[in-house]
């Protein structure tokens, strides 16, 4: 019995300590914020980083949990973007309360792209090895090309629809909602941080609970061995999609957050390097590892913004600080250090709770 | 309705790898509750046989029948769930998951809750990972595994490893348990060990067992009934005792004592 006890603990332990981190940084934040600390340009920032971790815990969940490399996530977070956008302005006069409306957005922001991720997931994840990868890095390109040639209108007399050529008449009170490459404009800013870091501790609760039930162990069964996870009955295919598309939907969750704080949305802003910018931030972060994946996406988005000093040589920094982390964290030294420093730590603890 | 008494039968059972013939006409008649040894020497065919047993590979000709119903269709996540379990020659654990971790992932087959409820932590996903909690203990008690239980399974000691295997195939409530050397790896010791407890488990789970060996001591010792493999064919069928005295596999395999 102690160890099942042990083992329970450990289980949510994990879990504990990403909703603290959370919201410790929550807090200082708003402390930060009511005392007037905070740089604007770094406010504009928040809603924003926190959909980016959002959306590099959903690719985790695909990445390390499952084993399987997804260059789409972008895609993923465009079509819960534009999905949010719509829904927003469409029952902007149904539903008054600003709150209630970002609620209701990213519920159906987050359906859309479960549903495009299971389209996508039929045919591929029946297959081995690179092919999900492929795919889904052409998933993104025709999710950003289909966007950018989709005008999209709503008026009195319901929604107006033209591809390719803006062929679309509204009448008068009507509204572009989707306008070809231009995207969403005058949209409305309705994401808070507030409700990010809800969302953001909700689906951290949904993650690790997936990974505590059955369906988590067979997803990390069938990444360790998919022969013998088969040869104790596991589903590999099944499991694998139910995965895929939980992580889809989140990814879409916070696209609708990402969308819904602009006023206006290019649907080029989700192109194939934003897959592989939070493709970065979970390798940083470390495969599988929830905590390191919130940390990462921070600094790394926040990163540019800290070096706009230097003007030309941004970018070229921004690499070698990247390189340099990688290293740095790979450092067999340098993390026995590390892992010496807290072992210290948690000795002493121990011997303070004794 | 013959085949009832018998937990596994093939007939005429082969595969072809190209124009390589790794198993021909092998034919197999397994009685419930038996503890029966597939022994020969390397490149028999031994661990391809389980492999088509268990549906890793289809076989180019032949039936495999389960307690009576056919088989050699079937897909190997459903041999499983039809009652077939095994372990593996070159160990597969999920190694980065814990013991006991590895054990629950083979107890799915009991668990009935959906993603929702899992996700949302309703009831019946606690009530359900509670008794999957307690039937994976139980397992790991009796194959004196317990105090590893929250170790990863690539940090076992390897005889451990090859336990862990037998408990999570256990797991999955088979009727008939193949064992792909188990014994391997092990010292006279543990090997001892592991004779007793693949009795107990036969006993405990009324299951049949079906292993592969080199360790004649070891298969001498435990099997009821045994088949020896030459070259993908079968050479002999009989009693420890049969197979012992049998003088081709005596000059195929076992040597004789004047060497």
């Amino acid at each position: 019995m102690e160890m099942m006890k042990t083992a329970f603990l450990g289980k949510n332990k994990n879990r504990s300590i990403c909703v603290g981190v959370v919201i410790l940084a929550y807090i200082i934040i708003e402390l930060l914020m009511f005392t007037g600390s905070l740089k604007s340009l770094f406010i504009n920032l928040l809603v924003p980083v926190t959909s980016y971790i959002i959306v590099a815990l959903a690719l985790n969940l695909v990445v390390g949990v499952s084993g399987e490399l997804s260059l789409g996530h972008a895609g993923f977070m465009s079509i819960g973007a534009f999905t949010g956008v719509i829904v927003s302005s469409v029952t902007s006069t149904m539903i008054t309360n600003d709150i209630l409306r970002l609620f209701v957005a990213i519920i159906a922001g987050a359906i859309v792209a479960a549903v495009f991720g299971f389209l996508i997931s039929i045919p591929v994840l029946k297959l081995q090895g690179d092919y999900l990868a492929i795919v889904t890095l052409a998933f993104g390109q025709i999710i950003k090309s289909l966007i950018n040639n989709t005008f999209l209108g709503y008026d009195a007399s319901g929604f107006h629809f033209s591809f390719i050529t803006n062929n679309v008449k509204l009448s008068t009170g009507g509204k572009m909602l989707i306008n070809g490459p231009i995207g969403a404009t005058a949209t409305d800013r309705i994401s808070t941080f507030t409700v990010s870091v809800i969302v953001l501790i909700i689906v951290l609760f949904i993650i690790f609970n997936f990974i505590n039930s059955k369906y988590g162990r067979g997803v990390m069964a069938t990444r360790d061995d998919r022969i013998a996870a088969q040869s104790v009955g596991i589903d590999v295919v099944k499991t694998k999609t139910i995965a895929f598309v939980l992580s889809a939907g989140i990814a879409g969750a916070a696209g609708v957050l990402y969308g819904l704080n602009f006023s206006t949305l290019v649907p080029a802003k989700f192109d194939f390097n934003q897959s592989i910018l939070i493709l970065v931030y979970v390798v940083l972060g470390g495969l599988g590892n929830m905590l390191g994946t919130i940390i990462s996406t921070s600094l790394l988005v926040l990163l540019p913004e800290l070096l706009r000093f230097l003007a030309d040589y941004r970018m070229l920094i921004y690499s070698v600080v990247l390189i340099s982390i990688m290293i740095i964290t790979n450092n067999p030294t340098i993390n026995k250090t590390i892992k010496k420093i807290f072992k210290k730590n948690k000795a002493e603890g121990d011997l303070n709770n004794g | 309705m013959a085949n009832d008494t018998y937990v596994l039968k093939t007939e005429n059972l082969g595969i072809d790898f190209g124009g390589l013939t790794a198993v021909n006409n092998f034919e197999i008649e397994m009685k419930t509750h038996d503890i029966y040894g597939l022994i020969g020497p390397n490149g028999a065919g031994k661990t391809t046989i389980f492999n088509l047993l268990t549906k890793v590979y289809q076989p180019t000709r032949g039936k495999i029948y389960l307690g009576g119903q056919e088989i050699t269709n079937e897909s190997i996540v459903s041999v499983n769930k039809l009652g077939i379990a095994r372990t593996f020659q070159n160990i597969r654990l999920f190694k980065d998951l814990t013991v006991l971790d590895n054990v629950k992932v083979a107890l799915h087959h009991s668990i009935h809750y959906n993603l929702i409820e899992s996700v949302l932590k309703l009831p019946r996903y606690r009530k359900e990972e509670k008794e999957v909690e307690e039937k994976a203990m139980n397992l790991l008690k009796v194959l004196d595994l317990d105090e590893f239980t929250n170790s990863k399974a690539k940090n076992l000691p390897y005889g451990k490893q090859r336990k862990l295997e037998i408990a999570r195939a256990l797991a999955t409530s088979p009727k008939l348990l193949l064992l792909d050397e188990p014994a391997a790896g092990m010292n006279p010791t543990e090997t001892a060990e592991l004779m007793d407890t693949i009795k107990l488990i036969r006993e405990k789970f009324d299951i049949s067992v079906l292993l592969i060996e080199h360790d004649m001591k070891f298969v001498m010792g435990i099997c009821e009934k045994i088949t020896v493999l030459n070259f993908g064919q079968v050479l002999a069928t009989g009693t420890p005792d049969e197979i012992k005295n049998n003088p081709e596999v005596i000059a195929a395999y076992l040597g004789s004592d004047e060497e």
